[in-house]
């Protein structure tokens, strides 16, 4: 919405106002977000929360506000912050309001061409105060780049802490993570469904894998997969009705679909070799996963009514951990180059591959439902970390998380607000 | 002529589980601040702000269960070699002395735990735990132990029986257990 400032539109545009977005080596925007008003006295710091999303994005440059006092009301001097080469400034308030709840409200301006590109109000209790800023640097994401931002999105990992394992679910930033399950056994493979509600995951606590789809909110659980032997690998089919699950139930470590409310499992592909780690396709139609048929483990794609499998990734002795990207136009996977575990992303039409980290022990790679950003687990100066990157590996950031060894995110999908 | 940008004094109350944002400047000048927490749906409450968008309710599991036991003085660990789930002759006497108890006492299960070293990726790691206890399974029922007595699953590379990354750790933790339930 375009409320056009007479006195300040007959400035001429001084720098294109744009943003590119498509190839490799983004052109970051640069934006200032001015502290909020009212928000020294408030549990949190609106502006730093929605200046961090969008620095990891990989699409923003912050700019510094220098001292700014501003807030949605304000028509700011667009010369001012056109000197500091910012395209974009954000502003806004948070007030808490007499039934202790707090009323964040914030505006966006087109520095170039000092349009005011509109803003939003939100009343929140003061535990959604971070969702607030969060959405706010979604709609400012959405704004400037014309795609949807994940920054209100949840992410799932697990944390092993003294002899305690424990699934969480935290904010894509990696803050205000709430305990799932803890048990004295481990948890693996944590999966979102499509809807964000559940979570599937493996869990060790009655001393063998099994697989449980877990309702986050009420915790209520059910046993989806507990057949003789292992079980194992949950992967969501995009419609929610279907899970893919590794079961050895009759021997050798084998792919089955079956209901996401239990039942009997369908043998998906027969073989006498490891065949594990299914994830469905965007569409719904392949299923990617794991087989060392061919003698070592690769990465191998099936239609979802079972087929002759076709093989995908070449480079190589060691490629597991698919992660197909929502859009269908990339796959991530972990490689084992020189004894090292690396994070690649495929581009599935060409078939080229890049190698997006330093690092040596990379695990479980997830993409944000925008394709955009990939989170996975590694190890830094010797500790467990949760990473995102950007797909061309430019722009990292470390997320925060509870303590203890962190691992096996899964990065959840948009939720219906 | 400028545009005067109104910004009204708004409280507004939110529907249940929603909480998009309101326009700045489609709001009308309303002042509910006395009345808020009246009539509210359940995304708001009163007091301290009510409840959460985003709620986890958390679930404990409380300690596992011990394990039985098995024939007195038998060793329950076959050791494997990198990338290997053959089992080696030195393990084949404690097979067939675990495979003789369970021939004699047909009420009793077992579960066989194959495990890895810490190399490689989880799910496939789970899966070549597998191989190993499925290969001890294998052994004691060609010894002639009913299939309804042992299972076979795999820890995968989750429960190291030792820390360390060097080769003695690592030799450690590729095993398979045999644990009476």
């Amino acid at each position: 919405m375009l409320v056009a400032l007479a006195g300040t539109s007959a400035l001429p545009a001084l720098a294109q106002f744009r943003v590119e977005v498509t190839g490799v080596g983004l052109t970051q925007l640069p934006i200032v977000i001015a502290p909020f008003r009212g928000e020294a006295q408030s549990p949190q710091k609106i502006a730093a929360i929605v200046q961090a999303d969008l620095e990891r994005s990989g699409q923003f440059r912050p700019v510094d506000a220098a001292g700014a006092v501003l807030d949605e009301t304000s028509r700011p001097d667009m010369g001012v912050w056109r000197q500091k080469s910012a395209d974009a400034l954000v502003t806004g308030s948070v007030n808490r309001l007499a039934d202790g709840r707090f009323d964040v409200r914030f505006r966006l301006w087109d520095v170039v061409k000092a349009q005011d590109l509109g803003g939003q109000s939100y009343v929140v209790p003061q535990g959604d105060l971070r969702l607030a800023a969060h959405r706010i640097a979604d709609f400012i994401y959405e704004k400037l780049t014309g795609e949807k931002g994940v920054f209100s999105t949840r992410i799932a990992y697990v944390t092993r802490s003294g002899g305690r394992h424990t699934l969480w679910v935290a904010d894509a930033d990696g803050e205000n993570a709430q305990a799932a399950l803890a048990s004295p056994e481990p948890i693996i493979s944590p999966a979102w469904s499509p809807t964000g509600t559940q979570l599937a995951y493996v869990s060790f606590e009655s001393r063998k894998p099994v697989v449980y789809v877990h309702d986050v909110s009420s915790g209520r659980r059910r046993l989806v997969a507990n057949f003789r032997g292992s079980n194992s690998a949950p992967a969501w089919a995009p419609d929610g009705r279907t899970l893919a699950v590794t079961l050895s139930r009759d021997g050798g470590s084998q792919l089955y679909t079956i209901d996401a409310n239990g039942g009997e499992p369908r043998r998906l592909v027969q073989s006498s070799s490891i065949d594990t780690e299914p994830a469905f396709s965007r569409d719904g139609k392949s299923i990617y996963f794991v087989s060392d048929r061919g003698g070592a483990p690769q990465i191998y794609r099936v239609g979802v009514g079972g087929g002759n499998p076709e093989r995908v990734t070449f480079n190589g002795s060691y490629n597991i951990s698919p992660a197909p990207s929502p859009d269908g136009r990339w796959l991530a996977y972990v490689s084992r180059v020189g004894g090292a575990f690396k994070l690649q992303v495929m581009e599935l039409a060409s078939g080229n591959v890049t190698s997006l980290t330093d690092t040596g022990s990379d695990e479980s790679p997830s993409f944000a439902p925008n394709s955009r950003l990939i989170v996975y687990a590694t190890q830094l100066q010797g500790r467990e970390a949760l990473m995102t990157t950007t797909l061309d590996g430019k722009i990292k950031a470390r997320l925060a998380g509870k303590g203890g060894d962190i691992r096996e995110p899964d990065w959840g999908p948009f939720q219906a607000q | 002529m400028v545009k005067r940008i109104s910004l009204s004094l708004v409280v507004l109350a939110l529907v249940a589980g929603c909480s998009s944002g309101v326009k700045l400047n489609d709001v009308p000048v309303e002042d509910k601040s006395a009345t808020s927490t009246a009539g509210a749906g359940a995304g708001s409450g009163a007091g301290a702000g009510g409840s959460t968008q985003s709620g986890v309710t958390p679930v404990d599991i409380g300690a596992s269960g011990a394990n039985a036991a098995g024939p007195a003085n038998v060793a329950r660990i076959i050791y494997f070699d990198f990338d290997s789930y053959s089992i080696k002759p030195e393990f084949q006497s404690l097979i067939e002395a675990h495979s003789r108890f369970l021939k004699a006492n047909p009420n009793r299960k077992v579960v066989i735990e194959g495990h890895t070293d810490e190399r490689g990726g989880r799910e496939y790691n789970l899966a070549l735990g597998q191989r190993r206890s499925e290969a001890v399974r294998r052994s004691m029922g060609l010894l002639g132990v009913t299939d309804n007595q042992v299972e076979a699953v795999s820890f995968g590379k989750e429960k190291p029986a030792a820390q360390g990354s060097d080769e003695a750790a690592m030799a450690q933790n590729r095993r398979a257990e045999v644990s009476y339930r």
